[in-house]
């Protein structure tokens, strides 16, 4: 197989999925230059990651609790002191090739630079063109808590020497063109597999296990591999192109930060690419994970009626269980006893119940899909035990296998993701 | 343009598919009985009936009800369910504010409809949804055996 | 004729009755229509209360809101004992605005609130009727050419046995109007009450169980629009820019409005609105999708990181402070310097949303000469007020139509919903019904203050109470909603209720007050008022010091009681009937409270498990109350029952919190309200009284935080200082 290091033309396809090619006055080239790098910018999520909760956009200073500490996004607006309004084509290149700031520090991979080192030139100085039309907003995030080693940035050499690519995007002549711009939205501009792939002890991906799903900040990213188990491959195509759209479908709903990646930057793309996407992510090899992604055969989750009472040995239970309870109160006024919306998804089949956890305790809305489906989220008014009981029969009545969450558990992942 | 079946009567109404089921009711028809609590099916003031299950008509898109049969507080009390409901709240001056009571009603009617003489457990799993801020759940929870309790006699006689 | 305007006026416009009875109707099995008492027929008005045509139309006025604490019923008892009507036999027609005739008498403003209802009439319709009733029986007895003594009422018919001649009050209602009001007409004693003390069915309850009863929010006129609204996320946010189009692009949707943040002063009460964004659609749905559509550009304001530390920390501070002297007896600081033991204690309490079941809700037709809005409030003339001012009209220029309100708790004392229904119609040239989202409803409140108490008790070597020391540090709730309710050093009557007249004999007793506003957050009424907030403090401190003393919390509270039998009764009567004494399964408990609130008094016990998890489970709730003579018994149990349990609901898991700048909680999910699988067994102990009748509407609220603290002390040994519970659950599943 031979591969061509030849980046234009996919740009050259971008360009056209924004808007009509306009006249050649030089107010225009900007204009096009600047929805380009708007369109890339999405594509590329930076808003989900350099926007603080109620912050302003791009200001930086959301929190990233990782194993090690907690890491503050930068301010990548076009402040001349406080964002990157100082830095030349060259620095934004080096930061989103290399992981090196402007003044030479090394950043650390939460800011998903083995991804972006494949995109093209252009593309990045489209996005840097992008980001400079915004307004500057002067902010300063708070500084980072990192355990030692990890506070010692130098030590990433030794990181991106392992885990760095540090190579453009090539283009595998043997693939059709839509595969090739699949492949670099999911790559490059999506770095997907900052959350899909596992990381090693080292915080580097593991390539072996590429997309095969992972636990991060408290959410679980699935296995998007082609498996047909734990996978997506019982997705139809216009299921996951509608998916990623929306983020709605009837194997589950986006929530949590694939609920953010479809609000900020999935919707935004155009049809064209999101079927390439879809193209591609059919091709990568098929990976087995630990969560089934529909019901499995023998479950106990066979439907019942769509009644307002529980079966038997549910309502024996319903002064036993807070979570039976709970179930009863908050949750069958959607859901019935009969789990809709619930049953086949892998919010439930997980045996962590590591989404349904975090989806009941913050719920979700889509504007994507127009805030329809959508759920509140019930931390502040039930206690850990009540929540903990609440996933463990969810699961175990809905789901492949119980969850055997406890009040404690329920506590630490509280404290997860933002 | 979708056609409802409410209470009996035949509506042809022409509102997006995607509209909840409660504001076609009282916006677009004038069932007004039917009410807004929260929106996020938490608190069944919303309550009606489809095809005689209760549900909470704030998160139901009138495009799936269409041609089914809808029963909303107004006609409940055509029902031998309803009727006796709507008695046994009145003997023990159930409703303070009232402004749940009709979703309170429509669950009970729901329940009654499954289960002739509900247990207290099969009280609580069916109305648990139903929120009451004056707290009258005292009161419902008697209601309703006494509304039980009345349609065992009517039935026996 | 007495030619000062007062409620018991003779009013011979007929125009109060003419106007109120257009918009709203509600009647038992009589109805009246405005067509019967506009027809020109002879009206018989001998106060603000009562109308009859010759027709035999008879038209009772209710001043209050019926806000499901059966006003409707009650208060027309009360005018139908006296006239000698059945309730069968009359109309029900809610007051018009008008602070002079319908002015409260405790709270000297026409409001419902305080639990004051039928204590501030107890008296004052009773005379409106007896004195309506001898009018009658002169103007029959004048035609008849008897002695009026001779003369007997019954079911709104005056009857001379003697000549066996009788008259109905319709026949005589043109003659009546020529007799002279009795300035203090003759009262029925109480053995001669035959309505009184009964339990009739409510006059609101079946169109309740059918759907046909009529809130704001179910109003519709001809024209009618919808809006739904967002305020500034923010407190004291500013709308910087908005993009109209995302929202008119929504099929359905007719207009966008800005409203400017303004602030408001209506005799006194003062009211701040945030700058606002409604649509303004053909139906709620087109509405709340057009508003989902839009993204305001917020300036988050000088409040933008506003939190829950600010607002402690702040109060924390105060609390150092010393403040106005509420009440001092004897020597404090003496008592406690020779005391043998000493306790001290901080509580705090949470700020509170109302989240009644009906979200805000007001209808408002603006024009360029009139204004008529459709809405329940508990302030008529200053809602009237309110819509006055933002219509740019005179207050007759505006119609209200007060309906029933599906709940209140205190919300409907406040004006923003009028305020802006009135702007959005009047910038959208059509009637409109703006309906608040439960979110806006529980975002955009005026919350129930947050507090911070101090105690400092003493115990003598005995283990008897010999000093107390209460400091109450919040904010003033009237220095905004009725500012010459203040002591003239400003001491707040509301923040202090509670805490200066208990039940208790303290010997050395001292009670101050530190006004302390929370930053930006509006602060309201909430049910309970002032007492809430402090019968929780004080009645959980008794106990601990009960405990301390190694007493029983019921004989301890005895001993403190000095000379209240009524308090004795109901503390004594509670105990009995919950049978204190006896023994519980372990992880259980039971608290006890007794308070005296609006009048009456009230010892409630409750009773719990907790499970290993700490969880709390409410077994059983026992009441006893004492709130003098009675109207309607059934409505009193039913007052209690529901204000105990709402009171319990809050103190479990209530609590609004606020998190740079903006409320946190915004629905059910997240601000829990007890369910029918939560609720315990209720038990209401009337006490039989004649004395003047007592508050009950937000009494059973008052008591039932400290039963539950005490309930929980007394299972676990946890002592819960700060509400709600569930913010202890950890430290009560430690000790579970």
């Amino acid at each position: 197989m031979r591969r061509i290091k030849r980046s234009l033309p996919l740009i050259a396809a971008f360009a056209l999925s924004v808007g009509p090619v306009r006249s050649a006055a030089a107010a225009d080239v900007r204009s096009e230059l600047l929805q380009r790098g708007e369109y890339l910018t999405r594509a590329a999520d930076c808003v989900s990651c350099h926007t603080a909760p109620d912050g302003e956009q791009f200001a930086g200073a959301r929190a990233f609790k990782l194993p090690f500490g907690t890491l503050y996004s930068p301010n990548i607006t076009p402040d001349a002191s406080t964002g990157i309004g100082r830095w030349s084509d060259d620095d934004f290149l080096r930061a989103m090739y290399e992981g090196i700031g402007k003044d030479g520090q090394r950043l650390y991979p939460a800011f998903p630079y083995p991804a972006y080192t494949l995109l093209s030139r252009d593309d990045v100085l489209a996005i840097k063109a992008y980001l400079f039309s915004l307004k500057p907003v002067a902010k300063v995030p708070p500084r980072n808590h990192l355990t030692f080693p990890f506070n010692m940035r130098w030590l990433m050499v030794f990181w991106d020497w392992l885990y760095n690519p540090g190579q453009r995007f090539e283009v595998d002549a043997s693939r059709s063109p839509e595969w090739n711009r699949g492949a670099y939205l999911v790559e490059a501009l999506g770095h997907c597999g900052e959350c899909h792939t596992p990381r090693n002890l080292l915080y580097g991906l593991d390539s072996h296990k590429k997309f095969a799903g992972a636990v991060t900040a408290g959410w679980h990213a699935y296995n998007i591999t082609p498996d047909r188990t734990t996978g997506i491959g019982g997705w139809s195509e216009v299921e996951l192109a509608r998916y990623l759209s929306t983020g709605d479908s009837p194997h589950g709903v986006a929530a949590g930060p694939m609920g953010e990646a479809v609000d900020n930057s999935l919707r935004y793309l155009s049809r064209e690419d999101v079927a390439a996407m879809v193209t591609y992510l059919r091709t990568i090899s098929p990976q087995t994970s630990n969560v089934p992604a529909a019901h499995l055969e023998g479950a106990r989750n066979g439907p019942v009626s769509a009644s307002r009472l529980p079966p038997a040995d549910e309502l024996n239970r319903l002064h036993a269980s807070a979570g039976v309870r709970m179930f009863a109160a908050a949750c069958t006024g959607c859901h019935g006893w009969d789990g809709r919306g619930l049953a086949g998804t892998r919010a439930v089949n997980d045996p962590e119940a590591t989404n349904l956890v975090q989806v009941v305790l913050k719920g979700f809305h889509l504007s994507a899909a127009g805030g329809r489906p959508n759920m509140p989220g019930f931390a502040a008014g039930y206690a850990d035990r009540e929540l903990a009981d609440l996933a463990n029969y969810v699961t175990g009545r809905f789901g492949a296998k119980t969850s055997t969450l406890k009040a404690d558990d329920l506590a630490k992942r509280r404290s997860e993701g933002d | 343009m979708a056609r409802l079946q409410i209470n009996g009567a035949t509506h042809e109404v022409d509102v997006p598919e995607d509209m909840p089921l409660l504001w076609v009711l009282r916006d677009v028809i004038g069932l007004t009985g039917t009410k807004f609590g929260c929106g996020i099916a938490q608190c069944g003031a919303c309550t009606a009936h489809v095809d005689g299950k209760a549900v909470r008509s704030c998160v139901t898109r009138v495009g799936t009800v269409a041609d089914r049969g809808i029963t909303t507080i107004e006609g409940i009390g055509a029902t031998p369910h309803g009727r006796a409901l709507q008695n046994a709240w009145l003997s023990l001056q159930v409703p303070q504010c009232g402004y749940c009571q009709p979703g309170q009603i429509m669950s009970a009617a729901a329940l009654l409809s499954e289960v002739g003489s509900p247990s207290d457990a099969q009280i609580d799993a069916a109305m648990a949804g139903n929120l009451c801020r004056c707290c009258t759940y005292v009161r419902i929870r008697k209601a309703i055996k006494q509304a039980a309790a009345s349609q065992a006699t009517a039935q026996r006689t | 004729m007495n030619a000062r305007v007062s409620r018991r006026h003779f009013l011979r416009t007929g125009a109060v009755g003419a106007a109120l009875v257009l918009g709203f109707r509600l009647y038992a099995a009589r109805p009246a229509s405005a067509e019967t008492s506009t027809a020109g027929l002879a009206q018989f008005t001998p106060n603000a209360f009562i109308r009859i045509d010759s027709e035999g139309g008879i038209v009772l006025v209710v001043d209050k809101c019926e806000v499901g604490q059966g006003v409707y019923t009650s208060l027309p008892m009360l005018l139908a004992e006296e006239l000698d009507a059945d309730l069968d036999q009359v109309a029900i027609v809610p007051s018009p605005p008008n602070e002079q005739l319908y002015a409260d008498p405790i709270l000297h403003l026409q409001a419902t609130g305080n639990s004051t209802s039928v204590r501030s009439s107890w008296t004052e319709l009773r005379r409106a009727g007896a004195a309506a009733r001898q009018m009658l029986i002169a103007a029959a007895a004048a035609e008849w050419r008897v002695d009026p003594s001779q003369c007997r009422t019954e079911r709104a018919t005056v009857i001379h046995d003697g000549t066996r001649r009788q008259l109905g009050y319709g026949a005589l209602a043109a003659a009546a109007t020529q007799q002279p009001v009795p300035q203090d007409p003759q009262l029925k004693q109480a053995e001669q009450f035959k309505q009184i003390g009964k339990s009739p069915l409510r006059v609101d309850l079946p169109g309740k169980v059918d759907g046909a009863a009529q809130y704001g929010f179910d109003v519709r006129l001809p024209g009618m629009l919808f809006a739904t609204i967002a305020s500034s996320p923010t407190f004291g946010g500013k709308l910087n820019s908005l993009d109209d189009n995302p929202a008119r692009s929504i099929k359905g949707v007719r207009n966008v409005v800005r409203i400017g943040g303004q602030g408001f002063d209506v005799g006194g009460y003062k009211l701040h609105l945030d700058d606002a964004v409604a649509v303004v659609a053909e139906n709620t749905w087109a509405a709340q999708q057009g508003l989902a559509a839009l993204e305001p550009a917020w300036d988050r304001g000088p409040n933008a990181h506003l939190g829950m530390d600010d607002v402690v920390r702040a109060l924390e501070a105060a609390s150092d402070r010393g403040g106005l002297v509420a009440r001092h007896n004897g020597d404090v600081d003496k008592a406690l310097s020779t005391a043998a033991t000493r306790l001290e204690a901080r509580n705090y309490m949470p700020f509170l949303a109302h989240a009644a079941m009906e979200p805000l809700s007001c209808v408002a037709d603006a024009r360029e000469d009139s204004c008529e809005i459709w809405t329940a409030t508990q302030v008529q003339a200053r809602a009237q007020g309110i819509a006055a001012q933002v219509a740019g009209l005179p207050p007759e220029k505006v119609t209200l139509h007060n309906l029933i309100s599906g709940g209140a708790f205190g919300r409907r004392l406040e004006l923003d919903g009028i305020a802006l229904a009135v702007a959005i119609s009047k910038q959208s040239g059509a009637p409109v019904k703006l309906v608040f989202t439960r979110e806006q409803d529980i975002r955009h409140d005026l919350y129930r203050p947050f507090y911070h108490d101090r105690l400092r008790a003493g115990l003598d070597a005995s283990g008897k109470l010999v000093a107390w020391h209460h400091r109450i540090v919040g904010p003033s709730i009237f220095a905004r909603w009725a500012p010459q309710a203040l002591r003239s050093d400003g001491l707040d009557p509301d923040a202090v209720d509670g805490a200066i007249q208990m039940p208790y004999a303290f010997p050395n007793l001292l009670v101050e007050y530190v006004r302390e506003e929370p930053p930006a957050i509006p602060t309201a009424f909430w049910r309970g008022v002032g007492s809430t907030h402090n019968a929780w403090v004080i009645e959980s401190f008794v106990d601990e010091i009960a405990a301390v003393a190694k007493q029983d919390p019921v004989q301890f509270r005895r001993d403190l009681l000095g000379h209240a039998p009524r308090a004795l009764a109901v503390l004594n009567l509670a105990a009995e009937k919950s049978r204190w004494d006896k023994a519980l399964p372990p992880r259980s408990g039971r608290g006890i409270a007794l308070a005296y609130a609006f009048d009456t008094y009230l010892a409630t016990v409750v009773e719990v498990t907790l499970s290993g998890a700490g969880l709390v489970t409410l077994q059983r709730v026992v009441c006893a109350v004492d709130c003098g003579s009675i109207v309607h018994p059934d409505s009193a149990i039913a007052q209690i029952e529901g204000g105990t349990l709402f009171g319990l609901s809050a103190a479990l898991w209530n609590e609004v919190t606020v998190r740079n700048g903006r409320v946190e909680q915004g629905n059910f999910n997240d601000y829990r309200t007890i369910r029918i699988d939560e609720t315990p067994e209720v038990e209401v102990h009337l006490v039989s009284s004649r004395e003047a009748p007592g508050g009950l509407g937000e009494t059973g609220t008052v008591a039932a935080a400290p039963a539950l603290a005490n309930a929980i002390f007394s299972a676990t040994g946890y002592r819960v200082r700060q509400l709600p519970i569930i913010k202890s659950i950890e430290e009560l599943k430690r000790r579970a």
